[in-house]
């Protein structure tokens, strides 16, 4: 009583809202939080928001899916169907499938919550992809976010699990047909393949436990695995804050962008609306994934052009790739007795074991080559890092191709061409590819920085002809503004950097290797235009007179 | 060819030595000036923003009422078709399409042109301090050497046996997951039961095929006789025993040693589950006497004895041996001479116990 009469008067909020502030901050102390992050500066850009793509998807994943628990029934036990999709009468099948269709017919809303479900599945892996492609080629895994990096493989491996454990859900003959495949893949592992098959189905394929197992691990196991893999990827980009693109005023010092309240709060929140409407538009007007049409599960039959969902293609497509005999020479052989299914087991572990372990490996390999340890906060422009830029592409190349190859049926038919030759093509291509991409890329992104250096010595083009006094044509140049300029300009270009001594005085043949990718990874390069350059390029100029011109009018404005 | 690393198409720059912090850089020349909206200097393009957003919560609004108007309205009873689930579906979408839409454009509008769009720049802080950092890492130290774990390598290595062997009794338990596989994928329903042969049957109606049924470029999707009448596990016994049987003109067959009475009159069966990794082989190529799998595009020579001849299956699929009862039914005479389906690791085992 007495303290409130002294002099001080104590802080007393004028508005409602800010009493009702003071109210939940007095009984829980958040003010020191809201002071933190109440306007925590966040840069903007069109390509942050995949993750925030990623982000919404999941939320409207758990809403969507929890609906879809309310009824469905994962039992592999037999039932005959009873429902009103009438095609199916009394057709034998598991109670799954069987609540399946009741989820897509029978219950009010049910159709649109499983399509909701799949296409933002769907959204979800590719918004992880793309995001991630986004955050490779601005080097944003660089120190220190490599381990975020390493969090969002991690989350995108989980999200095809998700995905393939939730696609098989429903017991239909597609899916049943994945599952098939997996227990091909899963009994060509040396030893204990057929071990596993066995205690993953219960027993023998298909057996009458798959989707009861599938059911616990999506719902519960997977999806408690991506909100704490979430809750550790959001926690870091609040330790490092966010990453910006170059520009004037930006460095690795500082973050520019909005403040996260009002404005970075409001364009985020209402962006999740955005991401949810898009959700609900492509389910009410696209049929994703129509069970009913392919029938329950059954070994026998299997339609043509049967398609994973498309996360996993690259899987499918690597095992379509493989040939299981070349001239005599059979994939399959018998070591002491035993089956080894080459044809099977190298295209399903090979290929996506090598691009997770890049993916990981991969800011520790460029760190390990550059001797870069600095901390990094600004992006690089794809172009200015021709070498990265062009594995990443390589990478994805790879990838798309073996994708493609998923689809080899699809693309023979309408396209009208042999599928043999689709394949044939595409197996040249899982080789070729990667290398032509690799170098079409790094002379792009080369390309493109010369035309900025040009940009930026010479300026932009205005399209204005002159003709000179002399009969001579010139285009007239006209300088960038400071600002535009210097994000032509103020980037690094690292050169090569030779093998260096221990500290015993000797040359590693380690350091050799690394001396020798730094070669490599540099030795293509085109500097940034310097201010001594800018001097000689307005000094010898020949169309000096009108750059000069140029340039009292862009003053004066 | 040009010397790349000098940066300029036409050699005149002087370069190479950037990165090496000795040469003279641009100043950055800070955040460019701020640019005002229209709404910020023209209050009537503001209360223009203020309607349009007002608008688009208005559209929001519509949207949840289509929702639950045509949630209501439209009920899925004894007599709806597909057309109206089709229908529901479509306004239901839309419904929420617009809610979320109406409220997302809205408050993304009100953002961009209302609130304040002043770009801010803010120090970084260090993500810990340098006397932090040495702190935290004598600290992990100490602790280290507090336990005495380096001093001790008899506590510290039966410690990482006991943690190493821990986990087995979970490893147990996950062996209890499924039965041990043993010879079950040796076998399938083809086998003779108490001497009588199994016939071969329709997929899926069960009814018994005569020889005389099968004529020349004709296919049959078959499943053992008495499966469909299996009480339990019949998948898994279809999942083995499905088969393919077709006939060909009997030249046109290369049959090798030991398989002579495997076909009856150009009739062959051979196992549909795919050798690559399990897909039913289902389209039957007549004209060039192919089986291909849908799944991979495994390809199969029906003249070869089922050879491959293209994709990724690298074996040819398991003959069943035919011939035909005393009723012109055709039957099975034992069951495969080879385990069917994808290869696994006791494969070649199997094929040895079924043929010893």
């Amino acid at each position: 009583m007495s303290a409130s009469s002294t002099a001080e008067v104590p802080f007393v909020p004028e508005t409602k809202v800010g009493r009702i502030t003071d109210f939940v901050d007095e009984r829980v102390g958040g003010s020191g939080i809201l002071r933190e992050f109440g306007r925590k500066v966040f840069p903007d850009h069109w390509s942050f928001m995949f993750g925030e793509v990623a982000l919404y998807s999941f939320v409207i994943l758990l809403m969507s899916g929890t609906f879809l628990t309310f009824f469905f029934d994962p039992s592999m036990a037999e039932t005959h169907y009873a429902g009103s999709y009438t095609p199916l009468t009394n057709v034998e099948m598991s109670v799954a499938y069987n609540s399946s269709l009741n989820i897509s017919f029978d219950i009010r809303g049910g159709l649109f919550f499983r399509q909701v479900h799949h296409w933002a599945a769907l959204l979800f892996v590719a918004s992880l992809g793309v995001h991630m492609l986004r955050v490779f080629f601005t080097g944003a895994f660089r120190k220190p976010r490599e381990m975020n990096w390493v969090v969002g493989g991690v989350l995108l491996i989980l999200a095809m699990a998700e995905g393939f454990t939730g696609y098989s859900l429903p017991d239909d003959l597609l899916s049943g047909n994945g599952l098939r495949i997996i227990d091909g893949v899963i009994k060509s592992i040396p030893v204990i393949g057929t071990y596993i098959s066995f205690f993953l189905f219960g027993g023998e394929f298909p057996g009458t436990a798959i989707i009861g197992r599938l059911y616990v691990l999506h719902i519960l196991l997977v999806p408690a695995m991506i909100l704490l893999m979430i809750v550790i990827h959001l926690f870091m980009v609040v330790v490092h804050k966010h990453t910006q693109y170059p520009g004037p005023g930006r460095n690795d010092g500082n973050v520019v962008g909005y403040p996260l309240g009002p404005v970075y709060a409001a364009k985020a929140g209402g962006f999740f609306f955005i991401v949810f409407g898009v959700v609900a538009l492509m389910a009410a007007m696209f049929t994703i994934n129509p069970i009913w049409n392919y029938g329950p599960y059954d070994p026998s039959p299997v339609s043509a052009g049967t398609q994973p969902d498309w996360y996993i293609g690259f899987v499918d497509g690597a095992l379509r790739l493989m040939p299981g005999v070349v001239n005599d020479f059979h994939f399959e052989y018998i070591i002491f007795g035993h089956v080894l299914t080459l044809n099977v087991l190298l295209p399903a572990l090979v290929p996506a074991g090598i691009i997770f372990t890049v993916l990981f490996m991969y800011p520790w390999i460029e760190r390990w080559i550059t001797k870069d340890n600095r901390e990094h906060h600004v992006l690089d422009r794809p172009r200015n890092a021709p070498t990265r830029t062009a594995i990443g592409v390589a990478g994805f190349t790879w990838y798309c191709v073996m994708w493609a190859a998923a689809g080899s049926d699809l693309i023979a038919t309408h396209f009208h061409v042999a599928l043999n030759d689709v394949t044939y093509w595409l197996r040249t291509l899982f080789f070729i590819g990667p290398i032509l991409a690799f170098m079409v890329t790094k002379r792009v992104a080369l390309a493109l920085q010369r035309k900025d250096r040009e940009i930026a010595l010479h300026g932009r083009e205005t399209g204005r002809i002159v003709r000179l006094p002399h009969g001579e044509f010139i285009e007239v140049h006209a300088p960038l503004d400071d600002y535009k300029h210097y994000k032509l300009v103020g980037f690094e270009s690292p050169s090569p950097l030779p093998a260096e001594p221990n500290e015993h005085g000797v040359v590693t043949p380690k350091e050799k290797r690394r001396a020798a990718l730094s070669k490599w990874f540099f030795e293509d390069r085109v500097a940034p235009a310097t201010p001594a350059e800018l001097e000689a390029a307005h000094g010898h100029g020949h169309h000096e007179a009108i750059e000069s011109g140029e340039e009292h009018k862009s003053l004066s404005h | 060819m040009g010397n790349h690393s000098d940066g300029s198409p036409n050699h005149s720059g002087t370069v190479a030595t950037a990165g090496q912090n000795v040469v003279e850089k641009f100043q950055d020349p800070g955040l460019p000036p701020h640019r005002l909206r229209l709404a910020d200097t023209d209050p009537r393009a503001a209360k223009r923003a203020e309607r349009q957003v007002a608008i688009l919560f208005g559209i929001s609004v519509i949207g949840t009422v289509i929702f639950l108007v045509s949630y209501f309205a439209i009920d899925l009873g004894q007599d709806s078709t597909i057309a109206t689930i089709r229908t529901q579906n479509l306004l239901l979408g839309l419904g929420t399409a617009f809610a979320m839409l109406g409220i997302g454009t809205g408050i993304v509008h009100w953002a961009k042109a209302l609130m304040p769009d002043h770009e801010v720049s803010e120090e970084r802080h260090a993500i810990r301090t340098e006397e932090d950092r040495q702190a935290a890492v004598r600290i992990v130290e100490d602790i280290v050497e507090e336990t005495g774990i380096k001093r001790r390598p008899l506590i510290r290595n039966t410690l990482l046996g006991a943690v190493a062997l821990a986990p087995l009794p979970a490893l147990a338990v996950f062996g209890d997951l499924g039965p041990r596989p043993d010879n079950t994928l040796a076998h399938t329903m083809w086998a003779p039961q108490d001497g009588k042969l199994k016939r071969l049957t329709r997929d899926p109606d069960g009814t018994p095929i005569k020889a005389s049924d099968v004529t020349i470029g004709s296919a049959f999707h078959v499943i053992p006789e008495g499966l469909n009448e299996l009480q339990e596990g019949k998948l898994n016994a279809k999942a083995k025993a499905v088969v393919l049987l077709m006939r060909l003109n009997p030249d046109d067959l290369t049959i090798s040693k030991g398989r002579e009475t495997w076909s009856y009159n150009g009739i062959v069966a051979y196992s549909k589950i795919c050798t690559h990794v399990g897909c039913p082989v289902a389209l039957y190529e007549q004209q060039t006497h192919h089986l291909l799998c849908p799944c991979h595009q495994s390809t199969f020579d029906l003249t070869k004895e089922c050879k491959v001849i293209f994709g990724p299956a690298s074996r040819p699929l398991p003959q069943l041996p035919i011939a035909v009862d005393a009723e012109g039914y055709l039957v099975a005479t034992s069951d495969f001479k080879e385990p069917v389906g994808p290869s696994y690791w006791e494969r070649d085992e199997h094929e040895r116990l079924i043929n010893s």
